[in-house]
């Protein structure tokens, strides 16, 4: 059974990694063009490397906003990595007066000073015991900014970095990321492969 | 807490690894594929390249090696040497390096570290640095294989780096490198100390026990090279006695 995965590009680097952790698990990723790429999808991959407000930019002028918060709504199968949990949110301390797809209540702030910022390095993720697709292990982090607790209305695993943090958010077919999964190693490849199979089977 | 990183690094001249692990039966030690996919499986926790090529056809490789290398990589992967540009460091990334590494272009021009960051992210952004001591309590800034002694203030040198952009340091001490006598200390504690991102060291590891040192002084991530290369001890070995001792690596 093979998904169809199209990937937002939503940030300037990092879908390298994303589409070379599909490949391996012989998914042949494509790239939305408009709007309406985004809702025929069977499976949406926003990943996210840069800031909040230059992503949020770069999605309302491609006109990505409606559909995307639409999907996520619906649960239907969206992934979301790093940046792109972030822009699911109302808003980030990074990018002050920027509107997220608001999908998912809540704002991203920044760590705390008495951490080293950015968090670089691998994490233990605890999952809840109603979570789809996570597992206890290890997650690679590269952030700098994070949401601090799980919404109401949303299954969620914590990480600790300066305090709690985020590591996933999910609802039927959506499943946001804090970390890369794709740089997880075997754990991360593991995770995608359940999102996939989750997405196969939803979609 | 984010678990302290033990990094194997690749010397890499035109496509090829310098000195690859020649112990393990390995098909062929000079592909910095299956160098990269060994460490993988030992479990080491990001990969760095660096290409050490003399010559610019030499060079020319970098980006091809980076996405061979990034096809078998489940785990980030930094890519240095002789990245002089935004252009270089951009197609460093769109082949698969998840950060880039600058080093002597960054000092003859401090504003590419701005151009990388704005561009691409801190988190892309590593800054690497070859320090010696100096003869007095401090360390200035080499350059050019340690040819070039720039005055730089390794000290100073950092934190204007991280005002620029830089997310992370890769730090190697010029002295202690290749002398299996362990990082250097308090080169360490001294950077640690002077900026709050993530530190690297680098230069002069030859067993568990160092990488226990360097990570007390502060360092959240511990490069290896050479006593990988010549077989002295493994990924796996390392992290093993780093658990007994009590640092708390991804197993």
């Amino acid at each position: 059974m093979s998904v169809d995965v199209t990937i937002v590009p939503t940030g300037l680097a990092n879908i390298a990694s994303v589409v070379a952790a599909f490949r391996r698990l012989d998914v042949e990723p494509r790239f939305a063009n408009d709007s309406d790429d985004i809702a025929r999808a069977d499976a949406v991959v926003m990943p996210g490397v840069g800031a909040f407000g230059a992503a949020m930019g770069r999605i309302d002028e491609v006109g990505w906003r409606e559909p995307l918060a639409g999907r996520i709504s619906a649960g239907r199968p969206t992934l979301a990595v790093c940046l792109g949990l972030q822009l699911l949110f109302e808003k980030s301390e990074e990018s002050p007066g920027v509107h997220g797809l608001g999908a998912v209540p809540g704002a991203v702030t920044r760590l705390p000073g008495e951490v080293t910022v950015p968090q670089l390095g691998w994490n233990r993720v605890t999952p809840d015991e109603r979570s789809r697709f996570v597992e206890p292990g290890w997650a690679y982090f590269a952030n700098s900014y994070r949401v601090e607790s799980v919404p109401d209305d949303w299954i969620g695993t914590t990480a600790d970095y300066g305090g709690t943090l985020v590591s996933t958010v999910e609802r039927g077919g959506v499943l946001a990321c804090q970390f890369h999964p794709e740089l997880s190693g075997e754990w991360g490849s593991a995770l995608l492969q359940r999102w996939l199979d989750a997405a196969g089977r939803d979609s | 807490m984010a678990a302290p990183r033990v990094i194997p690094c690749l010397d890499v001249d035109a496509g090829r690894v310098v000195k690859g692990i020649r112990f393990q039966g390995l098909r062929d030690a000079g592909d910095p594929v299956i160098q990269a996919e060994l460490y993988q499986k030992q479990g080491g926790d990001e990969i760095v390249i660096l290409d050490v090529s003399a010559t610019p056809e030499g060079r020319g490789h970098a980006v091809e090696t980076t996405a061979s290398v990034r096809e078998v990589l489940a785990i980030p992967l930094t890519v240095g040497g002789g990245v002089r540009s935004t252009a270089n460091a951009q197609a460093l990334l769109e082949a698969g390096a998840d950060k880039v590494a600058v080093n002597s272009a960054a000092v003859d021009r401090p504003e590419l570290i701005a151009e990388i960051a704005d561009r691409f992210g801190s988190q892309c952004t590593v800054l690497a640095i070859d320090a010696a001591r100096t003869g007095d309590d401090g360390w200035e800034v080499v350059v050019n294989g340690g040819r070039t002694r720039t005055g730089l203030d390794v000290e100073e040198w950092v934190r204007t780096a991280v005002g620029l952009g830089a997310g992370e340091i890769l730090l190697t001490s010029w002295d202690r490198d290749g002398t299996r006598s362990g990082y250097d200390l308090e080169l360490l504690t001294a950077v640690t100390g002077a900026v709050g991102v993530p530190v690297i060291a680098s230069g002069g590891a030859d067993n568990a026990q160092h990488l226990v040192e360097a990570i007390e002084a502060g360092a959240t991530a511990a490069l290896i090279a050479s006593i990988l290369h010549d077989g002295i001890t493994t990924v796996s070995t390392l992290k093993e006695s780093l658990l007994s001792a009590g640092i708390g690596v991804r197993p």
